[in-house]
This record gives C-alpha cells, structure tokens and sequence, in this order.
C-alpha cells in the first residue's frame, strides 16, 4: 500500500510542499491526482465538489498539470512541437504556426523566455522544464504539481524556476511541490505536508518551522546507535578515491570531486536520497563508467578508467542497484549466472572451454551457502523471486573473497528475511578482512551496518562521520543539503 | 469492452517448445492449404507432391541433401549472429565472396597443385573471403553505430553486381564463347560428388563438422557464453566485463565464413564454374535465416532444419514440374511457415487472457 | 540527339515512379518507428492484384483500387507481428517478402502470357505538354507519375505541417512520451504501416499497368529492396525521395547506354546502394540529429514498460 488515510488540501495562491523521502508515496500521491493510477478509497474534491479522475486527460479537463522528475519530450522536435502533440486544441494544419503564439504568450505571461522554434535537444534542463510547465498551462492547468523539480537544474535555474513559481502564485494559480530538499521547501512554500511511508506526520506553515523540526518529521525517528556489531581495528587501506568527477548520462557533472578511502574489516556507507550522484559513483568505481578527472586505487594499482575485467581482477565485486537489468541473464539457467562475472577465471575455464563440473559445483555451494530457494541449479533464473536473485547475486560476488564489494541498494525490495539473511552476510563479509562500500537509502541499514557514514548530497559529501558520531542525529538536514560538515 | 491481457510466461520447458513448433508448422500448412485452394490448386496433393518429391525417393532425398549442405553452413553461422542478436542478412553476398575467393583459388593454383592441396585452400580461401566481407558490417556497426540490417542488406546488392563484373568482365571464361561464366574450374578444384547424385560430399563433412563444433562453441566454451549473454541482456554484459567489440567481430568471421564455406561448395561442388550470381547464391542467404530461426538458434538442431527446407525447396521443384506451378510457390510455404513460426513463439513466451475490462471506456 | 534525351528523360521518370511511390509509403512506415522490409511482397501483391482486376474489368482504375485494398491488407500481417506481437520486425518483414512474392507468383501464373488490352494511358496535360523537350518529358506522363508527385507532396507536408504529422513523428521518436500525451501509439504505428503497404501497392499497380501491360512472375525485380535502401537516402523526407527515385531510377536507364563509354553498367548498378551506405557513414561522423532517422526506428515499444 503506497498511500493510507492522506488528506491533503490546498487553496488558492498557494504552494504547498510535499516533503519526504524516496518512497514516502509523494509521486504515488500526485500520480492518483493526475489521473495515473486510480484509488482503491478516499475522494478528491475541487471547490467543494467530488470529482473522479481516471485518466490524464480527465485530470487535465479538470485543470491539474503534472511536470514529472523525467522529462517526456521529445528531443528531437521544436518546442512547438512538443508541446503541439498533446494539445486537445493543436489546430489540424500549421500546429507549429498557430500554436507559436500562445506559447510566446505563456511565455512572456512568467518570464520564461522559450523561443518555440529552437529544438528541444538544444536546450538546458532549466529550459526543457519550463517546456514541460508551459505544455500543463497550456492545456488550461489552474493547479500545476512538480515532481522534484530542481534535481537536474543548477542552483542559478533553481532561483529561476522559483521566481516563476512565484508569479505563477501571484497570478492564481496553484502549486505543488514535491521534494526531498529543505532549503527549496522552506524558501519557496506556503505550506508543507510531510509524507512517511505513505502516511502524514506532519503539516504546518513554512514560517512556523525551520528546518531542524522538518527533518525530524521526514526522517521520524529519532537516531537511536543500536551497533550490535562487534568493533574491529582498522586495518589496512583497500581502496582510495581522489578527487574523482564523474558525468551523468545528460553530461552534466553528477559526482562533484569526491575523496575518501575505505579499510578492510570495515563497511562504509553512502546515504543520501536516490539521485544525488551515487549511482555515478558507483559505477565508476566499477568501470561502468568514465572517470572525468580523479583517480581510484585499489591495493596499491591504479584502476582509473580500467575496463569492467581489469577492475574485477584488481578486487572490486558489484552487487548492483538494478538486479534484474544488470545483474544476471534472466534466460540463462542458475549455474550459469552463478559465473556471470567469473566465467574468465582459470578455475572455472581455461582458454577455451569453461570447466562446467566446477561451475555446477560451485553453483550448488552457492545455494546452500547464500540460502537461495530453487528447485536446482538448471532452471532459468527468472524464474527467481527477487529476494532469491539478489542472494544469488550476492553470493557470486561475496564468494571470491573480494578485496572491495560494492553494494548499491542490496536489499531493496526484498522481504524481511532475506533482508536480514543479506545484511548479516555483509557483517560477515566485514569480519573476514573484506572492506565493503554499501550505497543504500534505508537509514536503518545504513545505521546498523556500517562504520563509517558519509552523507551524499547533489554531488558531493556532506560528511563523512563515525557511526557512533554523534551528530549523526541531524543525517536529515545533510542528506536534504542543509548542512555540511 | 474486450481487452488482451499479456503477461510473460515463465514456466517454459523444452516439451513445450517442441508443441509449439508443431502446432505452428501445423497450423502453417493448414493456411497454406487454404492459399492453395484459392488459386486453384487442390491442396493435400500438392503438399503430398512436395514431401513426396523430396523425401518420398531416393532421388528426391539426394537432391534434398544437395541443397541442405549450404542451408547447414550458412544456419549455422547464422545461428550464432543471430544469438548475439547481430541481425546479419548478408550471407547472400558473404556466400558470394567465398564463392569469388575460392574459385581465383581454383582457376588459378588449380592446374598445378593436386585435388589434396587445392580443395582445402579453396576452402580457406573461401571462408576468408565471406569472412571480411562479414567484418564490414560489423565495423560499420562498432565504429558508427550504422544498423547491420541496412548494411548487410546493401552489401548484398553490390557484391551481386560486383560478381557480375567480374564475369563479364576480367574473369570471363575464354572457352566460353562469350558467355559470362569464367573457365571451368579445373577437374582438381572440383569437388567430388558420390555416384548417382549431386552431393559434394566435401562439403557436407566440413557442413556437419563445423555446425557440430559451433554448436560445442555455443554451449561449451567460453565464447560462446560470451556470446550467449550478449544476447540475453546487453546490459549484464557490460557488466560482466565482456567485450563487446572483440565479441562481434569474431562473431561476423564466423558467420560469413560459413557463408563463405557454403559459396566455394556451390562454385566447385555444383556449377564448376562462376556465373550470374543468383543462381550461384539462389536465396539460400535468405532461406537459412529461416533455418536458422526455426533450429531456435541451436547450431545442432540447424542440420534438421535445413533438410526440411531444402526438402521444401526440392519438393518445389517437383511441383513446378507436375503442376505447373511457379517456383514463388516454395516462396508461400516459406513465408506462411515462419508467420506461424513467429505466432508460435509469442504464445510460447507470453501467457495471453481475454479479459472483461468495465472500468476504462 | 534531342530525341535521345527527351527517351532518356521520358524513361528515367517511369523508371523512378514506382520507386517513389513505394518510398513515400516506407518513409510514412519508418517514421512512425516500424521497419518494413516486406516492400518487395507488398509490392509484388499490388502488382498481380491490379492486373489480374484490370483484366477481368477492363478498367485499371479500379485495378488500381484493387491493388491498394490488397497491399493494406497483407500488411496487416507485419503490423500485428511488430506490433502486437513484438515479434522481430526484421523476421516479420522478410516473411512478408516471401509470402508476397509467393502468393502473387502462385496467383498470377493464369495470367502470364496474356497482356492487357487495356492500360493506364498517359495523360498529356493540355498546353503545357506543347512546351519543346520538357513538355514531352513532364507532362505526358502516366497518371501515376502525377499521383505520386503529388502524394510525395502530400506526405511531405501532413509530416511536417499537420497535426497528424507531429502525432506520427512523435511515435517513431519517443513513443513513451507519445503515449504520455493520450495518445495510441499502437494504432498511430498500425495505421502506418498498412498506409505505407497501400503506397507499395500502387508502386506494383504502376508496374502492371501502366510501365507494362503483362504480368510476369518477379516483376518488382528487386524494386522493393531499392526502395527501403532510397528511404534512407531520403533521409526520410518524401520531397527528397522524389530526387532521389528518379535519380535511383535513372542510373538504370542509363545503365547500359554509357556502357559504350567504357562505364560498366554493373558499376552503376551499384551506386544507389553505395551511396545510401555513404549517406549513413557521413551522418555517422557528424552529428546524427540531422539525419532525421527515426530515433526509435525497429525498436519494439511496449506499453507501460519503463
């Protein structure tokens, strides 16, 4: 259940903050609103009146707007294209033409200065965003919702993006924001509503809170430092990152030049909301991607720019976010997956044919070892369920004994037990003399797992402390970006 | 109002696959039948006529494994392309330029070395020949992402016209009286047939021997894992550290290569000479990615496949005399068969329910 | 001399027509994101349809409407494996090939041998085709010649202009985003490619009626695969496709006219294909926006995956 019991209402000329962290149900929320998913109770009222929304063009009959997290534009068409295409009233010949003046209007009307002519691949994110925001207002949206607007913008944009907000405001109409980031919250909302788990913990107007109060209320709990695990010596150093800065798939900067070094016998973790630039991190540690500038050692060797191979060679195993896409060849059997990153390794082929008695053999460990549920090591392994897959996964990687193993995300999605079975192997792993770099959103993982915490934020780290640190308690003004230590 | 609900089906095993062939194959010649029957032709003696022509004598049986041997080379090839999801419809032309390398080969160390040097440089000869022509495409894709379809499919074209102005041209034969054949190859560079039948026995071992040892590749070696799950999930082959660029450049040797094979059995197994280029390659690079879809990708299976197609070419061929029907007629049972091939496979991999939907409108 | 030219001319058009005709149909097919390969069966079908009508009815008109009817319908086949079945297009189209061609062999063999009585005549358009040498050669042509300038036109200008276009253009870019925006792209891709089969057809109904008045078995000769190479040379835009059929159309007139000049005429059979590949090489190495391909081109879509 992504939603229970919320009740939301906002009036007019007003921006209401909707805070809280990935998989609170904010995006679930508004995408009920926008007419997406249908809910299974509850009403939505406008102007005191029941309505039913089952579709997009329903919710936009009835003037709500929605601008997503990920663009849907086309990048190869004009802006009056774009925004032509899901127009109710696109005229049928000469869209570009016709539709060009009303987009100036828009335009001029919020100060957004769109030239309807330009493709929409030539223009900045700000730019694109605000292609989106002209599309909702021009099929007549009276109440616009952003779903974390500013995670591809620069700061200059961000202010740009409010001061339209602003006039927006000013004209009547009605905003939601959604986001994960305090600062904007406060800086920009009237209100804010605060979403955990699907459910409301907290309401109140931006001038009667600061940022202390919202965090608690996003994050509800207080830090308790239960570490049951036992205390080891700091051993040697496994990996060093210096100064590393790494691009994202939009080629703008996603990991801001990061350093730090992870010892064996220790489990570091990166916190932080999804999208801060971890998954860029991760990937260039592991070869998936380029390194801009910056270098990586891994025991003493170089690895910056190496290929996936050589990096696994050097020590580095990946447990990745995305299992099924990266992780194993859904149609492949078990024993076969069971290699997936190995297959090169002399004791499971040599130079031509791979040793298949050994992989069986191996395969075979690996299920009792990791406990993974499967009928034998020749089905497919799609036939998996996640917690499964994922043991497998880990197994395969934890079983050569790595240097460094990387784990973004491990247990998302899974159930309890095989949540706590994953969590106790990366304990063990640790114990071992393995050093383990675990890239997870669920602060309770985070706090009963690692030892050292650094807090990711847009790029860089807002901190990197001790898990028995005890200004750890404010981990939800540094991970929203508020603090830096 | 009726809607189709699509979901994936997980549970698939071998026996089911084997049921939707059958179906499929069935269903196909029931549609075939009904084409028949439109355009005049009383069905169950037609196809009667084309499974009796082929396998239904001993003549036909020969003529059948005569025209199974290039469908072998070339599926097979095909087959581990194809796995790799490398859409290569080029074999036509690689055919072709084995078939042009191998008979320089034959017309022109042929009069002086014996049939046991010979025979194997033309095969060499041969394979390399397809071989480079199958590392174009592959280049091409690698180095400026150009889709191997459309590559492959050019290529066709201009080898096909390259043939012809090498007969016409500095390769025409000068005991041919004009014509734009080259020289018989010399009786040295020919392949030997078995007695009473077209069957280049050369090149049906070096067939089931290189299908064979593919099919080994595929499931035994390292490469072909490699290859396997390239084609499975790109993207976990990424991560998996497989090299994408060496993978497929190995991949097009092989699979022109063995198109390549197939074109010096058909230049020095069957003609003896070189000549108009269609009727050098008659479409067996475009019959084998059928072969090869209907062997599901599996070299081994592709020796079965490939005997029932040639038997359907063959049975053709017997209808065109007894009939009078035009040769596009294998062109109906080919393209009928493998619609329901593709029909057959959805239902394979996805479960599909009717469904009442009365929410939406 | 002038006479020569005025023949080459006259030829060069017929030649390139039905060329065009069937680009302008794969081009509105391809933008919309489907490959089809199975032009050549299309179009082979449209062929074998319009003349077999033509002779029973006497009348090619409604040959033509024939053909159009039956080229829409065999496309359906590749339009349900593609899409609803998101079947490989590449498997999809080939078979369409072969069965087109098959079934147009099997139903035409009655006719081979006797020519119509009765062909798509030329319409010589009053005044204008008075005019010395270009008259002859641009307007006393066959009725498909002007349909197919025109439907080029046509086509150019509903893609670029009209609402639909955005709609089509859209599907073939970014189909999640398409369908974001209401709209079905299912239906937008199906409707394109029986639409781009129909054009194929009345690329084969010219071929039977109009270029020549007999039915042989493999009339399109390898027209159909011309056509898939011209849409990419094209660049995907029906008012360059009219260049370049007829200039793909010409190099086959001339083919072997200048083969006294010492040019091999397989040479020049080679170029239109050398040259599409060239065009792909150079967009290759700039920048590939402005080849104008379609950016999900042969990439199965399926709904609500992300």
């Amino acid at each position: 259940m992504a939603n229970t019991d919320v009740n939301i209402s906002i009036g007019e000329g007003e921006i209401l903050g909707l805070l809280g962290e990935n998989g609170a149900g904010k995006t679930t929320l508004m995408n009920i609103l926008y007419g997406l998913y249908q809910p299974d109770s509850g009403t939505i009222q406008i102007n005191g009146k029941d309505i039913s929304i089952k579709s997009p063009g329903d919710s936009r009959r009835y003037g709500i707007g929605m601008v997503h997290q990920h663009f849907m534009l086309i990048p190869n068409h004009s802006v009056a294209e774009n925004i032509a295409l899901g127009y109710e009233m696109t005229p049928l010949l000469f869209p570009q033409r016709k539709i060009k003046d009303s987009i100036i209007t828009y335009s001029k009307k919020f100060n957004f200065d769109i030239d309807p002519s330009r493709s929409v691949w030539q223009l900045s994110a700000g730019e694109q965003q605000r292609v989106e925001i002209i599309k909702a207002l021009i099929n007549g949206a009276d109440l616009l919702i952003l779903d974390e607007p500013t995670s591809v913008l620069t700061s200059q944009e961000t202010q740009d993006l409010f001061q339209n907000l602003r006039e927006m405001k000013a004209q009547g109409h009605l905003i939601i924001l959604i986001s994960h980031k305090l600062d904007e919250i406060l800086e920009l909302c009237d209100r804010v509503t605060v979403l955990q788990k699907g459910r409301i913990v907290g309401e109140a107007q931006t001038t009667d809170v600061d940022k202390k109060s919202l965090a608690r209320m996003m994050i509800g709990r207080e830090i308790i430092f239960q570490i049951e695990k036992e205390p080891m010596e700091r051993s040697d150093k496994v990996i060093t990152i210096d100064n590393v800065m790494v691009k994202n798939d939009k080629d703008l900067e996603a990991v801001k030049g990061i350093s730090f070094s992870i010892f064996r016998n220790e489990i570091f973790g990166i916190a932080g909301v999804s999208g801060n630039g971890q998954r860029e991190l991760v990937e260039a540690i592991t070869g998936m991607r380029t390194v801009e500038s910056g270098k990586i050692t891994i025991d003493g060797n170089d690895i910056t720019n190496e290929s996936v191979r050589c990096i696994y060679n050097s020590g580095i195993a990946h447990v990745p976010e995305e299992r099924i896409r990266f992780g194993i060849a859904p149609g492949l059997c078990l024993y076969e997956n069971a290699i997936l990153k190995q297959h090169h390794k002399p004791k499971y082929s040599n130079k031509l044919f791979l040793a298949y008695s050994k992989i069986k053999e191996h395969a075979q460990k690996l299920l009792s070892d990791f406990k993974v549920l499967a009928p034998s090591i020749n089905v497919q392994t799609k036939n998996l369920s996640g917690g499964n897959i994922q043991k497998l996964i880990l197994g395969r990687e934890i079983s050569e004994g790595p240097s460094l193993l990387v784990a973004s995300h491990p247990t998302y999605g899974l159930d309890v037990g095989a949540t706590e079975y994953l969590r106790k192997q990366l304990l063990k792993r640790r114990r071992e003399g393995g050093a383990v770099l675990l890239v997870s959103e669920d602060l309770e993982e985070i706090f009963e797992l690692c030892d050292r915490i650094a807090v990711m934020f847009q790029g860089e780290f807002m901190s990197i402390l001790n898990s028995d640190d005890l200004r750890l308690k404010d981990i939800g003004l540094m991970m929203a970006g508020s603090l830096r230590l | 109002m009726l809607k189709l609900k699509v979901t994936d089906r997980i549970d698939v095993l071998p026996r089911h696959s084997l049921l939707s062939l059958v179906f499929s194959l069935a269903a196909g010649l029931l549609a075939i039948s009904v084409i028949f029957l439109f355009s005049g032709v009383n069905p169950l003696y037609a196809i009667f006529k084309i499974f009796s022509g082929s396998f239904g004598s001993l003549y036909g049986l020969k003529e059948t494994v005569t025209k199974a041997i290039p469908l072998i080379l070339i599926g097979g090839g095909l087959a581990v392309a194809f796995r790799a999801k490398f859409w290569n419809i080029g074999a036509e032309s690689q055919l072709l330029m084995g078939a042009i390398f191998g008979t320089w080969v034959g017309l022109n160390w042929g009069p002086h070395l014996p049939w046991p040097v010979i025979v194997p440089l033309m095969f060499l000869a041969g394979f390399v020949g397809g071989a480079i022509w199958g590392l174009i495409p592959a280049i091409l894709k690698i180095k400026f992402s150009i889709n191997e379809v459309i590559s492959t499919l050019m290529l066709n074209y201009i080898c096909n016209e390259f043939v012809k102005i090498l007969i016409v041209g500095p390769w025409r034969g000068k005991t041919k009286h004009g014509f734009p054949y080259t020289d018989d190859l010399p009786l040295s560079a020919t392949l030997s047939v078995l007695p009473g039948s077209r069957i280049h026995y050369a090149t049906l071992i070096v067939a089931v021997v290189t299908v064979i040892l593919l099919g080994i590749a595929i499931y035994k070696t390292r490469f072909g894992y490699e290859v396997r799950v390239i084609g499975e999930n790109p993207d976990a082959a990424r991560y998996s550290g497989i090299d994408f660029f060496k993978t497929t450049l190995i991949i097009m040797v092989i699979s022109g290569g063995m198109a390549g094979l197939a074109g010096v059995g058909e230049a020095a197994g069957i003609h003896h000479y070189l000549s108009y280029p269609e009727s050098i390659s008659s479409g067996y690079g475009y019959t084998a990615i059928i072969v090869a879809w209907l062997a599901k990708l599996n070299p081994l299976y592709v020796i079965l496949s490939a005997l029932f197609f040639a038997g359907i070419l063959v049975g053709g061929d017997a209808i065109q005399i007894s009939l009078g029907l035009p040769a596009a007629t294998v062109q109906v049972f080919n393209g009928t068969l493998l619609v329901f091939l593709i029909m057959g496979d959805f239902f394979l991999k996805n479960r599909v329910a009717l469904q009442w939907d009365l929410k939406r409108n | 001399m002038e006479d020569i030219i005025i023949s080459v001319a006259q030829r060069t058009l017929v030649a390139g027509t039905p060329l065009l005709l069937g680009t302008i149909g794969e081009v509105i097919c391809e933008r919309s994101g489907i490959l089809n390969l199975g032009v050549e069966g299309v179009m082979s079908v449209g062929a074998v349809t319009a003349f077999i009508i033509t002779f029973v009815t006497g009348n090619p008109w409604f040959g033509l409407v024939a053909a159009i009817v039956a080229a829409s319908l065999i496309s359906v086949i590749h339009a349900f494996a593609s899409i609803t079945l998101q079947a490989s297009q590449v498997v999809s189209g080939l078979a369409l090939t072969m069965l087109g061609l098959g079934i147009s062999g099997l139903v035409g063999k009655p006719y081979i041998g006797k020519p119509l009585t009765i062909k798509m005549q030329n319409w010589a358009i009053p005044v204008l085709s008075d005019i010395p040498i270009v008259g002859p050669i641009l307007f006393d042509r066959s009725p498909f010649f002007y349909m197919a300038i025109v439907l080029a036109a046509l086509a150019w200008f509903t893609l670029e202009y009209t609402r639909l276009g955005i709609t089509i253009r859209s599907a073939g870019e970014n189909p999640m985003a398409t369908e974001t925006q209401g709209i079905n792209v299912y239906r937008v891709r199906y409707w394109c490619v029986i639409i781009g089969g129909a054009f194929s057809g009345m690329a084969g109904a010219h071929l039977s009626t109009s270029y020549s008045k007999s039915w042989i078995e493999g009339m399109t000769a390898g027209r159909g695969w011309i056509v898939i190479a011209l849409t990419i040379f094209a660049l995907w835009n029906p008012m360059r496709a009219i260049i370049g059929a007829f200039l793909f159309g010409g190099i086959f007139v001339i083919q072997y006219l200048l083969q006294p000049l010492g040019i091999s005429p397989n040479f020049l059979a080679m170029l239109p294909y050398i040259s599409t590949l060239f065009v792909l090489f150079i967009g290759a190495l700039r920048d590939s926006r402005k080849m104008n391909a379609p950016a999900m081109l042969a990439e199965p879509y399926r709904r609500g995956e992300r």
